[in-house]
């Protein structure tokens, strides 16, 4: 989530009182911020995803202001209509099919304020815009484009212009190879024909969103007074919202906000829009959720210090909000403005029965019974690798694969547990034998009888490493086992290459195979660089489970 | 009388040791003639220093013996001679090679000392050319003194040495594997003034019994006989013996507070499909908790199922809000995106597909889980890739905002925590959305445990059928435990070391 650097100087005039730095660290924390650090000079925060709208010093003052009490309620930001126009062209419809845009005049640049105005549209890139895939924000001095602007769609070879921070003309194609910015946002545009591009009254190109603007025509500095803004992307609503979000922060750093006509076709539209959307409060639905008991004017309150305005059984919205959805937002705000800190602790009188998971209980009693017996529990990862999974067990067991692990020891979920345990007696070679420990954890194996097309089951591993073990060693843990949980069992001749030749055998519980048992092949063990001789089993107890409760009945 | 009352003290073993100090105060001596194993000798010079009966000193000597190539060249001849003795006028290092079959490595070495010792000269044609002086044929006839050294009697204390032994020790000390270093304990025993009186005074060994036997109680022998004293606060030997790993005593107990509170338990797959994960719980497919970086998908099977009737009321609710009163995030929901498997991010897919499976008359209910999540990171000081994530659901009608703070307060106080707070945050699927923090009385700050909220009515309409209150939890364990058992690397919590395992102290909250 993004961080926002807030000089404390610049901020505490945005939003009118200064604080006690106690006192401004709890409000930033109450008011749904994540307080970074603070100190004389510096604020920094972590705005959360759903309030692209506090990405700015001027965004989040304007919150934290109302959320004081210091100026509450809808902000009025006054719109200039201007006649200038944007021409949307039929062609974009396929590849970028919207935008939104605004003129900002009246702005006093410098180089701090430059970076300022990026480093918003930076932000609302990532977040609000998904990198650019959702909205691509393009903010161009105004003084040197020739409106009417076009916005269309052409073959990439004939879009050629001198992108930002480059030294010549190249055609779009070359943009995407060549620029920085073209080779991050590239994918944005594979496998179109035509790429989108603006264009103003003199044919100039100001840019190619959602790559990159031109170096002329988009490049604001210190002497730009006037600034054009578009927003692009595939969704109206969500670009007006981006649009209202800039314009709203300019406009509190000095700017006058200007509208612009936008023709699609036959249809008008002017945007920025800042009229507030209404929304139906149902006051008994956000008492009852709270569980409070608010009336009406208090609730008017505590609408006002979130920036709302309330009149009629009706919320007037700031047209900067993107994140209110449903009645149940506005309930959360109306918490935030109560005060998370004010809710009262309080567990209702209702009776529900509890009840353990009854596979766990079976779990945990096979457990007590193998530590009665002197061995250790361990735990271990369900995710591995397929040298630990098979090659070093000396066996082939096909084991499913993560596609995206970042880790190449860990990129493939367990098939079977006795390697967990042959690599935990492999770490631990340096303490005393005996070492006796068992494991239980889940097995995935592909089947498409289920949800996922992955069965998972839970298994018991149990390991004895010392000098002296033995088959008979592991049986009679296994034997007891059995013995205790009433079932009879049988065990068959078996191979496996994991274990000596004819010192393995395969359990049997009412004709279900149920596990493995026998003494560690010397290779594998060699393999694992272990001394000693190792005896296992390894049990299937989700198996176990039903055919112990086919028993009970 | 003192005396006495000491000597009626004494074991076996230090009755045996005791007088044998008259004639030696050697630790190796002292277990010759007690025909004493050194363990018992030990245990036995311990406790008497214990009664303050004897003294034992302690110095530290180092030792030389013959390691490997040493043996070796003890008993064959040392590398350099046999290189020497190769050598005719101007004879390439091939041929040396050649002819004595030694190693590059003692060809290296050869070359090195003779050439220190003036015994040879090197030239260059065509590779190395090596040729013999006339102290090195001087050399060759007497016996090396390092031929001198390796015969010596081992070991060999390094005090000992003088001269020129010390001088070749240095040299074949730098040399690989001819000499072994070993610092040895050397263990001297003398009495005290106490222990000169008890030696004096005779130890009597007949009328005391040292161990209880059955014959001995069955004869009524020991009605005559003294049975020896025992010093009680001597320190033993440790036992250890099986038990849970330390992590699964924490889950235990975390188990029985909900339990206790009347809460079912949840359980479920470690794979998922998106849908469960994700999608029932409203994430929009473009949100950037979705991204390939944070979350395992599995590489085959790639997808898995649908639930048929539930995923098209999850793709109304999400495209424009269904029924739910909500606008929706307004895009166009993909299904093969929601049939995507992963590994759970968190066990809150466990509290979806328990209210999926809910009837309106169940309710009001409880549900609670334990289990692991997974997140794509690497394996560090400070993150796993697998940890275990506390869930908690209330499925009631009435339940509200102060009830959620209500069960956390209470859980965490359980937990050793009595202070709590929940601060605004965001999730998806909650609203409001509350991080919980709990007041650390060592750091004393606010430290950040978990996440809470009332699940969305975009979530639990379309798994519910209506729009109940649901009150839900996902706390972090990892941290707790650490803090507990002191553990400040991560990977310690799943290192399973036996010898932690078996020594660390249980779960005590």
């Amino acid at each position: 989530m993004p961080t926002i650097n807030i000089n404390r100087q610049v901020f505490e005039k945005l939003a009118g009182k200064k604080l006690p730095i106690e006192k401004l660290k709890d409000r930033i924390s109450m008011l749904g911020t994540d307080l970074e650090s603070v100190d004389e000079k510096e604020i920094i925060v972590e705005v959360f995803p759903n309030r692209p709208d506090m990405l700015s010093v001027q965004g989040f003052a304007r919150a934290f202001s109302s959320f004081i009490n210091v100026k509450t309620g809808l902000r009025d930001y006054k719109i200039e209509k201007s006649n200038e126009k944007m021409i949307v062209d039929r062609s974009v419809a396929d590849v970028r099919p919207y935008t939104a845009c605004a003129i900002v005049k009246g702005m006093k640049f410098d180089d701090e304020k430059i970076k300022e105005v990026i480093d918003i549209q930076e932000k609302l890139h990532i977040t609000y815009g998904r990198n650019r895939k959702k909205v691509a924000i393009g903010i161009y001095p105004f003084e040197k484009i020739k409106t009417p602007i076009k916005f269309l769609a052409q073959n990439p070879k004939d879009i050629v212009f001198q992108p930002l921070e480059f030294d010549k003309e190249i055609n779009a194609l070359d943009i995407l190879e060549k620029h920085p910015a073209g080779r991050d946002y590239g994918h944005l545009l594979e496998g179109m024909k035509k790429f989108p591009v603006f264009r103003d009254a003199n044919n100039e190109v100001l840019s190619m969103p959602p790559i990159i603007n031109s170096h002329n025509t988009g490049k604001i500095n210190e002497k730009t007074k006037d600034i054009f803004i578009e927003c692009s992307g595939f969704d109206f609503r969500v670009l007006k919202k981006c649009l209202n979000m800039i314009v709203c922060t300019l406009a509190e750093m000095g700017g006058k906000i200007n509208s612009m006509e936008l023709i699609y076709g036959n249809k008008k539209y002017i945007t920025p829009d800042l009229s507030p959307e209404e929304m139906k409060v149902d006051i008994g639905y956000i008492n009852k959720l709270l569980g409070l008991n608010l009336k009406e004017d208090k609730i008017k309150k505590l609408f006002e210090r979130m920036g709302y305005n309330y009149r009629n059984k009706k919320v007037l919205i700031p047209a900067y909000r993107a994140d209110i959805i449903h009645q149940a937002d506005l309930a959360e705000d109306i918490a935030i403005a109560y005060g998370f800190e004010n809710f009262k602790s309080l567990i209702p009188k209702v009776a529900t029965i509890a009840q353990e998971d009854k596979f766990e209980i079976f779990k945990s009693k096979i457990s007590s019974l193998l530590t009665g017996l002197d061995l250790i529990e361990t735990q271990t990862y369900n995710l591995t690798n397929k040298e630990v999974q098979c090659k070093k067990m000396n066996a082939e067991i096909s084991s499913i694969e993560l596609a995206n692990s970042i880790s190449s020891d860990y990129n493939v979920l367990r098939a079977w547990i006795l390697p967990s345990l042959m690599e935990v007696l492999s770490n631990n070679k340096h303490h005393e034998y005996p070492q006796k420990m068992f494991a239980v954890g889940t097995i995935f194996k592909k089947n498409d009888k289920f949800e996922t097309n992955i069965e998972e089951n839970e298994r018991l591993g149990v390991a004895i490493a010392s000098e002296k073990t033995d088959y008979t060693e592991i049986r009679q843990i296994l034997d007891y086992l059995f013995r205790s949980l009433n079932l009879k069992y049988e065990i068959t001749d078996a191979e496996h290459n994991s274990f000596i030749e004819g010192r393995v055998g395969r359990v049997v519980v009412n004709g279900k195979k149920v596990a493995y048992i026998g003494e560690i092949n010397p290779r594998v063990l060699q393999n694992w660089e272990l001394e000693v001789p190792v005896t296992v089993f390894e049990l299937n107890l989700t198996e176990l489970y039903s055919q112990t409760k086919i028993s009970i009945q | 009388m003192e005396i006495e009352k000491i000597i009626s003290t004494l074991h076996t073993f230090e009755r045996k040791v005791l007088p044998v100090l008259k004639e030696t105060s050697s630790f190796e001596k002292i277990a010759e003639k007690t025909k004493l194993q050194k363990v018992e000798v030990m245990r036995a010079l311990q406790w008497l220093q214990n009664k303050k009966i004897i003294r034992v000193n302690k110095t530290l000597k180092e030792a030389i013996s013959l390691d490997e190539n040493g043996l070796k060249y003890k008993e064959k001849e040392l590398p350099e001679k046999t290189f020497l003795r190769a050598i005719s006028n101007k004879t390439p290092l091939d041929d040396i090679k050649h002819k004595t079959n030694l190693s590059k490595e003692e060809l290296g070495v050869s070359l090195g000392i003779l050439k220190s010792k003036g015994a040879i000269e090197i030239g260059k044609e065509r590779g190395t050319i090596v040729s013999i002086t006339d102290i090195g044929k001087n050399i060759l006839k007497k016996e090396f003194p390092e031929e001198t050294f390796l015969k010596k009697k081992f070991p060999i204390n390094t005090s000992e040495l003088k001269d020129l032994d010390k001088l070749t020790f240095e040299n074949l000390k730098k040399r690989n594997k001819i000499l072994k270093i070993n610092i040895i304990k050397i263990i001297n025993a003398e009495p005290t003034e106490i222990g000169k009186k008890i030696i004096q005074h005779g130890i009597e060994e007949k009328n005391i019994i040292d161990r209880l036997t059955p014959s001995i109680i069955k004869s009524g022998e020991w009605k005559n006989k003294k049975l020896r004293s025992y010093d009680v606060k001597i320190n033993v030997p440790n036992i250890s013996g099986g038990r849970q790993h330390f992590v699964s005593q924490a889950v235990q107990y975390i188990k029985r507070i909900w339990l206790d509170m009347g809460f079912k338990e949840m359980t479920g797959n470690l794979v998922q499909t998106s849908f469960w994960d994700l999608d029932a719980l409203f994430v929009p497919q473009d949100h950037p908790a979705r991204d390939m970086q944070d979350t395992f998908y599995v590489k085959d099977p790639k997808y898995g199922k649908l639930p048929k009737e539930l995923a098209k009321r999850v793709k109304a609710t999400h495209e424009n809000g269904w029924t739910t009163g909500s606008r929706g995030w307004q895009y166009e929901w993909s299904e093969s995106a929601a049939k995507e498997n992963l590994l759970r991010t968190h066990t809150t897919v466990l509290s979806a597909q328990t209210i999926a499976k809910l009837k309106k008359e169940n309710l009001p209910v409880k549900f609670f889980s334990v289990g692991k999540v997974f997140r794509n990171e690497t394996l560090s000081w400070k993150s796993l890739f697998e940890f275990i994530q506390v869930e908690g659901i209330v499925v009631d009608p009435n339940a509200n905002f102060m009830n959620l703070k209500g069960y956390l307060k209470e859980f965490f106080a359980k937990m050793g925590f009595p202070d709590v707070r929940i601060r605004p945050a965001h999730f998806p699927y909650t609203e409001p959305s509350a991080e919980v923090d709990v007041w650390h009385p060592v750091k004393k700050q606010w430290v950040e445990l978990g996440g809470s909220g009332i699940f969305r009515p975009e979530v639990v309409k379309p798994l519910l059928g209506q729009a109940v209150p649901v009150l839900a939890w996902g706390l972090g364990m990892e941290r707790t435990i650490m803090e507990y058992y002191g553990i400040k690397d991560v990977r310690d919590v799943y290192r399973n070391d036996l010898k932690q395992l078996k020594e660390t102290k249980i779960w005590m909250k």
